[in-house]
């Protein structure tokens, strides 16, 4: 696909999603991954790590995109914007693995119709920074991500109703993205 | 966790959220609300401002400057908020105020013989001036700062020191309609100064609370 095309398709998909379509906001999130992948691999393997670690980076990065979502203004290109959070965040999590490190990739454009796809690596960050959360909001979390319930089935498998749900999902992942802010590797 | 089952909790999270200009804007009322009662409370308006402003055009100069700046960097501010957009030409807008502040003095030290420069430049108030800038400017730097926590700015110690300069601005705004001493070179001392205070204290607390 072309940049220009990509540019266009993840705007549109970015613009529904903005206006509550939740079906165009992970079909956007799911074709995103395997570009974040791509480079959290280059930037792993540049500054000598294992690229086994890529996945944590791609889920921190997922995090960063999702909760900052609203800063990215609709009437311009998405992706400087996008692209911005990910040279933060990617340069971020390398630099807490213990190095200052050069993200060697300008843009997007080096990784177009290059990109890997397949999550063969571990995943361990999330897991471990969910089980420090406060219960309700690691239950949440957890019965929506893994089990795939909606906010109503956990509602009601929590007994909580569901603004009370909303909330503590929103809370939940929010408390995720600070605990990979602050772990030390 | 795999990464699809945290795509499917972000998706359940996702829906209408307001834009960050939007944000920002509505933190930032209870903070110039707050400048504005401690302006009242503890200066509050020079005597005899308007025939002053008809009077001295250095008055008029001295707010209206003060009042540019702050229009100036509101959009700088708000674009190192969002990731990847372009602030360089905000910031570069910014430069005519120390060019205008700066030709204002110049002027000044034209009209006055050399002899009277120090008492021009001390004026009444130096000290009042310098600590009522910050006092001012405190409200509308922690609402600043609260609200940029919502954005994203990709270098946050920059973005503390713009969120700083706006308060400092702020600040230095209400205080030009206390303060007796018109002088531009008064200005350029005191006045900055005192929004230098305020921008150096964004830029640090910025460094540490913007960060994400």
């Amino acid at each position: 696909m072309r940049s220009q095309d990509r540019e266009q398709k993840w705007s549109a998909l970015m613009r529904a999603a903005n206006a509550g379509d939740q079906n165009s906001y992970r079909q956007l999130l799911r074709e995103l991954t395997p570009v974040l992948r791509a480079v959290a691999r280059r930037g792993l393997s540049a500054g000598g790590y294992a690229a086994m670690d890529a996945e944590d980076v791609v889920q921190e990065t997922l995090l960063a995109i999702h909760l900052k979502r609203q800063t990215w203004d609709l009437g311009s290109p998405f992706s400087p914007w996008l692209w911005a959070i990910v040279r933060h965040k990617t340069i971020d999590a390398l630099r807490r693995r213990g190095r200052k490190i050069h993200v060697p990739i300008d843009d997007f454009a080096e990784i177009l119709g290059n990109e890997e796809s397949e999550p063969t690596m571990i995943v361990e960050d999330i897991d471990r920074h969910l089980k420090t959360l406060p219960d309700r909001q690691r239950d949440v979390v957890k019965i929506i991500a893994v089990d795939g319930a909606s906010i109503g089935e956990a509602a009601e498998r929590l007994a909580m109703s569901a603004g009370a749900v909303r909330v503590a999902l929103h809370r939940g992942l929010a408390a995720l993205a600070a605990k990979f802010r602050m772990s030390e590797q | 966790m795999k990464t699809d089952d945290l795509i499917r909790a972000l998706t359940a999270d996702s829906g209408h959220e307001l834009p960050i200009n939007r944000i920002i804007a509505m933190r930032l009322v209870p903070g110039v609300i707050l400048a504005v009662c401690v302006y009242s409370a503890v200066l509050g308006l020079r005597p005899h401002l308007l025939t002053a402003i008809e009077s001295d055009l250095r008055v008029f100069f001295k707010i209206g400057l003060m009042v540019l700046l702050v229009c100036l960097v509101a959009p700088l501010a708000l674009r190192l908020a969002r990731p990847g957009s372009k602030w360089r030409g905000a910031a570069l807008s910014l430069t005519c105020v120390p060019v205008l502040l700066l030709a204002a003095a110049g002027i000044e030290l034209f009209t006055f013989p050399p002899g009277d420069w120090g008492s021009r430049l001390m004026g009444h108030n130096a000290l009042i001036c310098v600590m009522s800038i910050p006092l001012l400017a405190f409200g509308p730097l922690a609402a600043l700062l609260w609200g940029m926590r919502d954005g994203a700015p990709a270098q946050p110690a920059l973005a503390g020191a713009v969120a700083g300069l706006f308060a400092g601005a702020i600040g230095a705004a209400l205080y030009a309609t206390h303060c007796p001493d018109d002088s531009p070179l008064f200005v350029v001392t005191w006045y900055v100064l005192g929004m230098a205070i305020v921008t150096a204290a964004g830029s640090v607390i910025g460094a540490r609370l913007l960060r994400w």
